[in-house]
This record gives structure tokens, sequence and C-alpha cells, in this order.
């Protein structure tokens, strides 16, 4: 079996919070603050915490503990495809007055 | 339309020869969907796979053995930058099959770190394709995909994917990461082959 | 034509560069006036555009560093060199110029004024700027543990004397020199460490929430080291800006 080093220092990669924008533009809302459910190792954390590895043709979010994608978002042309099949559950807060 | 910002004209250089909606840096930006796997040489391995399940597979010290070329070519990345005459060293993937049975017509490319992506074999045979593991003279950084990494100019470059591990020989088509979140299945940069939906 | 923002719809807004100031030789504040702008979260950041005549765009996330308010918000930018966006908006813009901006964004890198939590501000470098917007507003007890390489690297330092004189001890801001300390600075310049944080850190009773906001890595060591000192892991948020090019 190969082991994969990754150097603590090499983090081409910002926090969640930068989804906040292109997510909000289309969805109206902010995604940031959904909890989702990493369907690698089951852990729950709010999108914000997730990793973003934005210098990519689209943002891929990864579980900071597995490292699974748990989200991708592709700008398309006409369309923003938004990818969450690495997450088992997506909760938001209810929205309030 | 949109505002226009006084004196801002971005990085980018425009340029003949260019593919439609590119732009020409002489940077190299990196671009990744996740860490960069470090992998020891002593420990890396490629391997072919045919559709039968038959495996070859080469050691760093016999992959480095393996009759090179040095190819010079232009690469185009779909997030818009092309880079004009880079110079690597690797073997061609005609080279790699030499000596595989299969009537496979799809190919996909495994990385290390979980990263996919799928080519028609055809499409990387004759000379248009090679694992690279030499970049401008130097050993190919880890950034860049090393220690080898599939190239194939012809097509955007995410289909030359970076720390490659494995090719796996198919008889049907497998979208890879990115072709089964919105990009375009082919890839090709002189059709502007960018989006599912081009 | 720019479209005037539907309210409450998410959408590039015009901007105009009102004013700028200089915060040190590579990074400066940028005032920006927003037509219905109606304010923000400390915390908060907004996503700027940039457009070329030929229509060539960029854009990138800066936070906003100001107090909320209509009408005008602040952002401050350090200078990334290679960058794209930031040396423009560093060494390029002018009052009069105009750009456009997405947001307020991000609900959860945040300080409300209804939390009524002591707060814990760790600003590494330039991740000081969402943290000066906390402080600028505070109404809580806030402590800031701010993190430089060198007096002339600091940013905010009038703002941050201003904010501490007038919090009517509110506001505290304790400074870190790593590479190269003022003349006369009580400690050597130092990195960041365990003794350091315990001494600005609430007690555990406090109930303190902290916000780490800077570079990955110093946001990984500061976030680990606030869970060694005995913070509440689910009481820390973090913003890091990767080595992204600005």
């Amino acid at each position: 079996m190969l082991t994969v080093h990754v150097e603590a220092d090499d983090a081409p990669w910002v926090d969640g919070n930068a989804l906040a924008g292109p997510l909000g533009e289309i969805m109206g809302t902010d995604l940031t603050v959904a909890e989702l459910t990493c369907a690698g190792c089951r852990t729950t954390r709010p999108l914000a915490a997730m990793r973003v590895f934005d210098r990519a043709p689209g943002l891929v979010a990864r579980c900071p503990g597995c490292e699974d994608v748990v989200m991708r978002v592709v700008r398309m042309t006409g369309r923003v495809l938004v990818d969450v099949r690495g997450s088992l559950i997506v909760s938001l807060p209810v929205p309030t007055a | 339309m949109a505002v226009i910002t006084r004196g801002f004209g971005g990085r980018r250089r425009d340029d003949a020869d260019l593919p439609p909606g590119q732009y020409r840096t002489d940077d190299f930006p990196v671009l990744s969907a996740g860490p960069t796997p470090r992998i020891d040489l002593d420990e890396w391995e490629f391997a072919v796979v045919t559709e039968t399940g038959e495996r070859s597979t080469w050691s760093w010290a016999e992959f480095t053995a393996l009759p090179a070329d040095e190819p010079t070519v232009d690469i185009h990345c779909v997030t818009r930058w092309s880079k004009f005459g880079t110079s690597w060293r690797g073997v061609s993937v005609d080279t790699l099959l030499a000596d595989v049975d299969t009537a496979a017509e799809y190919v996909v490319a495994h990385s290390y770190g979980g990263y996919t992506t799928n080519i028609p074999l055809e499409g990387l045979l004759d000379g248009q394709a090679w694992v690279a593991y030499e970049f401008d003279g130097e050993p190919l950084a880890p950034v860049h995909g090393g220690p080898a990494r599939l190239l194939v100019p012809h097509l955007y470059f995410w289909k030359s994917a970076k720390w490659l591990r494995a090719l796996e020989l198919r008889l049907d088509d497998e979208p890879g990461f990115w072709e089964t979140a919105g990009y375009h299945n082919d890839g090709d940069p002189w059709r502007e082959q960018r989006y599912l939906e081009d | 034509m720019a479209r005037a923002a539907v309210p409450g719809r998410l959408t590039w807004q015009p901007a105009i560069v009102a004013a700028t100031r200089a915060e040190t030789a590579t990074a400066r504040t940028l005032v920006l006036d927003v037509d219905g702008w109606t304010g923000h979260v400390p915390g908060q950041h907004v996503d700027v555009r940039l457009t070329a005549p030929d229509g060539y765009m960029a854009h990138r996330s800066y936070s906003i560093s100001s107090a909320p308010g209509p009408g005008r918000l602040e952002v401050t930018v350090q200078a990334v060199t290679d960058g794209e966006v930031s040396p423009y908006l560093v060494d390029v813009a002018e009052p009069g110029d105009q750009l456009e901006i997405r947001g307020p964004l991000g609900g959860w890198f945040v300080r409300r004024l209804a939390d009524r939590r002591p707060a814990l501000l760790i600003g590494g470098g330039s991740g000081v700027a969402p943290l000066m917007s906390m402080v600028r507003a505070a109404t809580n007890p806030t402590r800031l543990l701010y993190s430089t390489r060198s007096p002339s690297d600091a940013l905010f330092s009038a703002d941050l004397a201003t904010a501490e004189a007038a919090g009517g001890g509110r506001v505290a801001v304790t400074k870190v020199y790593t590479r190269v300390a003022p003349p006369g600075w009580p400690a050597p310049p130092r990195r960041l460490d365990a003794d350091a944080l315990a001494q600005v850190a609430w007690p555990r009773e406090a109930d303190a929430v902290a916000f780490v906001c800077g570079p990955t890595g110093f946001v990984e060591t500061m976030a680990d080291l606030l869970v060694d000192i005995g913070h509440d892991p689910t009481n820390i948020r973090t913003e890091r800006f990767g080595p992204t090019g600005g």
C-alpha cells in the first residue's frame, strides 16, 4: 500500500466562507451556514468550515477531517452546477424574520 | 454590459494562435481540486489495466528506463489561460500500450489522491499523449503533477491528469471528476468544448 | 448599463472608490460608495469584480474592515506579489474609479451585536481586516491579539489605538511582532505561542468566542493552540486565506 504524504504548509485552499458569494448569487440564501454531513467520514460541519480548493476549474469543498469531496460548484455559461453527492445530509437554519 | 474599471487590464495577453476564448500567460498557474500528494519514488508505481483486468506495472526505475520523448507543446487550461512552448520529457502512451492486448475504446486516467478523467483511446495514440516526468529539463514538481502526469496537449489541460497512477482501458466511457460536474466530456479547446452544455 | 440591484437578491452592484488610505507600503484601505448598501455584520466579506475594457473580468474576496453603516464600506487589501486584482486595488485605483461588488457575504465568521459573549480576536497579517470591523463595532468585551511581522507591516495602527481609547475598557489590543519589534518594545520578536495566547485568552468560564483570521498555516496553529489551552473548539470560528493570487 502506498502512502501519500500531505504537507501541512501546502495549503492551496481557503475556508468555505469563500462560497458565500458564488452560492448566494444563485441560491438567494447564505449556504455557508448550512451543515453538511460528509459521506466519507460522517462528521458534520458548517459549509463555512470546509476546505475549498478554489484554484481549479470549479470550486471543490472537502471535509477537513478525511479530505473527501463534500460539494462541487461549477459555473457554466448559463447555469451553475452544484454537486452534493459527497454529502449525506445538508441542513439549513430556518430563516428568522 | 458590466461596469468597466479604469486602468484594469488583468494579467493576460492577447495573441494569435490561441483557441477561442483563451488568453496567453507566461506563468505556469497551479490548479488543483485537492491537496498535493507527496509520493516517494520508491513507492511510486504506474499501471496500465485492460478491460479484462490484466495489469502491466512499472516501478520508477523501470518507467524512467523506457524510451522517452521530449515534446514541446502548447497547453490550454479551461480556466482560459494558454501557455506556449512548454517542454517536457516523458513516455508516449503508444510506447506504454505497445505490448498491451486490448479492444478498449476508452481510457480513464486515475491519479494518486483520487482524481479521474476520461479520454477516448484514439485521442491518446499516434504521438498525441505522454506520461511526463520532466518539465523544462527538471523533475516534474509535485504541484505540477510530479512524479508523473498525463500530458494530452490537444485537449483542455484538466484531461492531463496530475499525479498519474494508472490508465484504465475500458469498453465503455466513464466520465471523470470534472466530466461529472458540468465540464464537457471531450474538452477540445479549438472547438471550445468547455461545459456540458457547449 | 449597470442594472439596479433587486432588493434581497445577491447581485453585482456598482461601487465607486470614494477615497483611499495607505495602511502600509503594500496595503491600503479603499472606501467604497455603494447605492442602496444597508450595512453588514462585522466579519463579513464582499467579492470585488474588475472588468477590463475588452470585457475580461477577475474577482476576489475581501473582508470588510469598516464598522457597519449604510451607503459606504471599506475594504483593506494587501497587495499579493504577482496577483491580478490586489495590485490594481493597492497601486492603481483612484477616487472616482468604478468597480463592482457582491455582498455582504458570509453568515458564519461574523460577530453579531446580539451575541453577548466576550470575544478573543486573533489576526495574522492582513487577517486583521475583518477583526478591525469587529473591534470598531464592539459593544461587548473584546480582546484583539494581532500578530504582524514588523511595525512597518502593521495595519490599522492608529485606528486600533483610537478604538482602544474610545472603548472605555471594552477593547484591549495586544500586538506580537514576529520579525522586527519597534524600538523599546518590551518583548523580542517572537512567534505567537501558547504562552502569549494564554496571557490574553479569556478564562474558560467566560464562555468566550474566538475568531481567528490569517494565512492558512497561522490559523491552523492558532486554532490548535486555543484548543490546547482549553478553549471550547465549538466556539472557535476561523477564516483562512490561502496563498491565493489576490
